[in-house]
């Protein structure tokens, strides 16, 4: 190692052209990669193939149809839905809406197929039909027929009659994704522009599962539109500030630039695709590269300073740096692999982009960017011996209040983990998208004004094929239907019992006291089956009854809610199929809703095995690299304490953990080990070349690298604090709590862990 | 040889004077096709339908079915459902008409009661199988305007490629693009486009036989929903021909009869 350490600085400056073009040559070649990285527009990239919750939705899907929709919401400023203009609006964006690429079927009041008795004749019909030439009674009977007809109300028209919407089904042939979403969504948006200006009396609103897929891509795309321009800003800024140079700032900012390529170039051949969370990935690599650049140059320019001669600056900065920069890179890349544990793979795509970039970031720091500040024009004002008296008095202080610190310090850890426990996990994934972007604004209004988003979808399985028409299952699924409809949660519920009760009514000259389920097996068969005779294109029953007619759909919409309101709201549901259902055999809860309400929890079950790796396998490392057992494992305590305030901290002040932060602890593990390793590392020194004493010891790590500590923290803090103005709850929760712990760590290393230092070396 | 491509180029050049238009040549092939499936009189036919989802999990149907040839307008047929056993003697009577609604009555065992199926829908499903009525009743020249799109091969037989425009205005297609054999004038494929102009479903017809010397009937429907995945196979078992069926057997009252 030593050898190496010595060796490297004259072998990059005697082959530094041929260092500075193979690496281009190479990181274009890894950065070509970047052509396969695609934004991927489908929440279902959250789960891993293996995610049970996945499979079972995904075989509700096979078993009935797709259920991703495009919603729009139609508000007549006039607050009456029910009016000739309107409904004629309604027609024509019913009958619209079927040129919607990929749409299979289309839902609104419009062509609700209304059933009635005229006779011995059943008509089926369109609820609407020729809008603008309805008398006035007509569109008050439509009027009560639609808010009172159970399978609309709360569904596609809100009971005060003042919201209404169209709802197109979509089934993506999912050949490419990437093309398919943008192509609907576009389709839908352009349709909504028409309608507003054909009516500009109706407000129209976009929501649905489809714009919500299209909504991750976007914010994704967005991010890396904003914030990976404004934090190369940032950076750019701080680094002429820390360095006071431009030729090594252009430089840094060069080996960030070729490290992000490298990263995500790599990615796309391996073929990660972008989302929200690796898309945070440009301005992670671009923060955490920047400290290999930093000590690298620091130790440089303070050489050059000194009056040394630029080459053998070049030389001495990498003796000295090679060591803690790899060990460094090494922790923090371990960090990151360690997001592989996931069970989310846009985090594990984030650390592997990551923990590529930041392998590239440490062989470019202490190659490419020596090599090329050895060619470019450095020019710095030579001094006398720099001298730090703000570090000087920071070791006094810490020196002579080490017990207080220490209490202090102590007192305040335990206070703030005390308040972990307020945190809940938590998450409400509609709410992963801030205020600011149009898919989360539409989706509160749809959930206040017309229906839930949130929707909970039942396979209700009977014994035996045709058993749906079997009058003690439908009962059953009945009551299952009305207990949920009880529930303060649920908006609606849609269920095949609405329509075989209206046949039923039908069938019985419409006399209102027939409302109810067939008493027979057969006759409700019978009626299904001429029910199925009589419907148009696209608005069969094949959505809700499986093809042998032994299990129903059962889709449950209920309000915006919590992950946790979720998951117990399903299990209320399950406790009243085991105790009162004998007829439904099979009633599993899934969909998007149940996915993302599991998703926290398993994420975290996962993740905490990835911690522990990570904990261990760094403690080895800094075991071997301090050749102490003790250090390394004192170490582990200002690497550990700091996660453990932020979450605290964020206990205090908001209290719910979602899935961004689930990944948080491990991610930070990284990043604030480096702190650690150079103040550790500076201590050793002093106490062992030296002779120190553990007091003098940690003034001289206060003043040899103290600096550096702050500086290489801010700049972690400033891009963190970049990724928390994300409109990505996910990342800007993940940016904001990460600049915390990484705060804390310095506050950890500079007045908590030396005077542990001080009081183990006294016992 | 300068001589044949003068001419032809002259041939070409006057050609659109005096050949028949895609339009016409369509019509025309439809036409024949009917005529040459005239004077049928009735069938008698046993059928299975086998539906299956985007899983392969299947559901099986039985049914036999009566017909009317009727000149001028649409057939007459009655359908009994032999299983599932739920359904078991359910009757449907149908009078189809080429640009209007069909009449349609339904016979309920369980009601006992004949009741008139009163919609203008033609196109939804029929049993919950990928075949929508409209595909399987009777196929009248005047449903549809076509044009000839080209003379191709088809499993190695020689057919017209003939695109189809449905008439009906509750139609649930924009359009149909049909491969006819050459030698039946029957179909051996038919691509079925929805109302953005996708490709919805195909079915292919095999097992082609000739009844009577004269009728050629398919042995087996494949139709297949290229958006759901979902397939039905519709097997005929048998066709029956002359058995005499006179329009009494095609009324309200036939229907409580048929079982």
């Amino acid at each position: 190692m030593k050898e190496l350490e010595e060796s490297l600085g004259p072998w990059v400056l005697k082959y530094r052209w041929l260092i500075i073009v193979l690496t281009l040559f190479l990181v274009f070649g890894a950065a070509s990669g970047g052509r396969f990285l695609v934004f991927k527009a489908d929440y279902r990239v959250f789960f891993s193939a293996d995610n049970p919750q996945l499979q079972a939705f995904d075989n509700l899907e096979k078993t009935y149809s797709h259920n991703d929709n495009v919603l729009f919401v139609l508000s007549p400023k006039d607050g009456n839905v029910f009016t000739r203009e309107t409904l004629k609006v309604i027609e024509t964006l019913t009958e619209k809406s079927w040129q919607i690429p990929y749409s299979t079927r289309v839902d609104s009041i419009s062509n609700f197929q209304h059933t009635y008795a005229e006779g011995d004749d059943l008509i089926v019909e369109d609820l609407v039909s020729d809008a603008g030439n309805l008398s006035n009674a007509d569109l008050e009977k439509i009027k009560n027929i639609a808010i009172n007809e159970p399978l609309l109300k709360q569904r596609l028209v809100s009971p005060k009659g003042h919201v209404t919407s169209v709802s197109a089904l979509i089934t993506l042939p999912n050949i490419d994704q990437t093309k398919e979403v943008p192509e609907v969504m576009n389709h839908a948006r352009n349709l909504a522009e028409e309608i507003r200006v054909l009516a500009p009396n109706i407000d129209v609103r976009v929501s649905g599962m489809v714009p919500m897929n299209n909504a991750f891509a976007e914010s994704a795309q967005g991010d890396m539109q904003t914030l990976v321009p404004i934090s190369f800003a940032v950076m750019f800024i701080m680094l002429l500030f820390l360095l006071k140079s431009f030729s090594t700032t252009f430089g840094t900012i060069l080996v960030i630039f070729l490290s992000i390529m490298t990263g995500m170039g790599l990615g796309g051949y391996i073929g990660f695709p972008l989302t929200g969370p690796s898309v945070s990935s440009m301005t992670i690599i671009l923060t955490v590269a920047i400290a290999n650049s930093v000590h690298v140059l620091t130790t440089l320019l303070h050489g050059m300073r000194m009056g040394k001669e630029k080459n053998n600056a070049i030389i001495e900065t990498l003796r000295i740096n090679l060591q803690p920069v790899f060990l460094a890179s090494a922790t923090t890349m371990i960090g990151f692999l360690t997001m592989n544990f996931s069970d989310v793979p846009p985090f594990q795509h984030l650390g592997n982009f990551v923990a590529m970039g930041v392998v590239a970031s440490f062989i470019l720091s202490v190659t490419f960017l020596p090599a090329l500040v050895s060619v470019l024009p450095v020019r710095v004002k030579v001094q006398e011996e720099e001298s730090e008296p703000a570090m000087v008095k920071l070791g006094d202080f810490v020196v002579s209040k080490q017990k207080p610190l220490m209490y202090g310090m102590g007192a305040l850890i335990l206070v703030l983990v005390m308040f972990v426990s307020k945190n809940e996990l938590n998450d409400v994934f509609v709410h992963y998208f801030d205020e600011t972007i149009e898919f989360r604004q539409d989706s509160d209004y749809v959930d206040k004004n017309l229906t839930g988003l949130y929707i909970v979808d039942y396979s209700l399985v009977s014994s035996e094929p045709g058993g749906i028409s079997a009058p003690e299952y439908l009962n059953e699924v009945e009551s299952f239907a009305n207990w949920y409809r009880q529930q303060p949660e649920t908006r609606h519920v849609n269920i095949y019992t609405e329509v075989i009760k209206r046949l039923n009514k039908n069938m019985h000259g419409d006399d209102k006291s027939w409302m109810k389920i067939p008493e027979e097996r057969n006759l409700a068969a019978q009626y299904l089956l001429m029910y199925e005779m009589s419907l148009p294109y696209g608005l069969d029953l094949n959505n809700q009854i499986n093809i042998d007619k032994s299990a129903l759909r059962m889709t449950v919409s209920i309000k915006t809610m919590s992950s946790n309101e979720i998951l117990s709201l399903e299990k209320r549901a399950a406790k009243w199929i085991t105790d009162n259902a004998k007829h439904i055999k099979e009633a599993n809860g899934s969909g998007p809703t149940v996915m993302f309400a599991n998703i926290g929890q398993r994420n975290i079950n996962s993740m905490l095995i990835g911690t522990t790796l990570a904990m261990v396998l760094i403690s080895a490392i800094l075991i071997i690299a301090f050749r102490s057992v003790k250090t390394g494992l004192v170490s582990m305590v200002p690497n550990l304490v700091p996660a453990a305030m932020g979450f605290g901290l964020w206990g205090i002040f908001v209290g719910e953990v979602g899935l961004g932060l689930s990944v948080v602890t491990t991610m930070t593990l990284g990043i604030v080990v480096d702190d650690t390793v150079h103040f550790l590392s500076k201590y050793l020194r002093a106490k062992r070349e030296y002779g120190y004493t553990a007091e003098n010891a940690v003034r001289y790590a206060f003043t040899h690298v103290g600096r550096a500590l702050l500086t290489t923290s801010i700049v972690l803090v400033a891009g963190f604090m970049v990724l928390a103005q994300s409109h990505f709850a996910l990342n800007s929760g993940m940016g904001l709590l990460t600049a915390i712990i990484i705060t804390f760590a310095l506050l950890a290393d500079f007045f908590f862990l030396p005077p542990l230092l001080m009081k183990l070396e006294k016992k | 040889m300068k001589g044949i491509i003068l001419l032809s180029g002259l041939l070409a050049f006057s050609g659109a004077s005096f050949a028949e238009t895609a339009e016409e040549k369509g019509l025309a092939i439809a036409v024949e096709a009917d005529k040459r499936d005239q004077g049928w009189g009735d069938q008698a036919t046993i059928s299975k339908m086998i539906l299956r989802n985007s899983q392969g999990a299947e559901s099986t149907r039985e049914i036999r079915g009566k017909a009317l040839e009727v000149e001028g307008d649409g057939d007459k047929s009655l359908t009994i459902f032999d299983t599932p056993a739920d359904v078991k003697g359910t009757a449907f009577l149908s009078f189809t008409h080429t640009l209007d609604a069909d009449e349609q009555w339904l016979y309920l065992p369980a009601l006992k009661r004949v009741k008139r199926i009163s919609s203008s829908n033609k196109s939804g499903p029929f049993m919950g199988s990928e075949f929508a009525y409209e595909d399987i009743s009777s196929q009248e020249v005047a449903k549809y305007k076509y044009r000839f799109i080209k003379d191709d091969k088809f499993n190695g037989r020689d057919v017209f490629v003939i695109e189809r425009i449905p008439q009906y205005v509750k139609s649930g297609y924009t359009k149909q693009i049909t491969w006819l054999d050459k030698e039946m004038y029957q179909p051996l494929k038919i691509e079925f486009y929805d109302r953005k102009k996708s490709l919805l479903k195909t079915l292919t017809q095999h097992d082609y036989k000739k009844h009577v010397n004269k009728f050629w009937r398919p042995g087996r429907l494949e139709m297949v929903n290229h958006q759901t995945g979902k397939s039905t196979t519709l097997i005929w078992k048998s066709y029956k021909f002359n058995n005499g069926f006179s329009s009494r057997d095609f009324d309200r009252n036939s229907l409580k009869r048929a079982r």
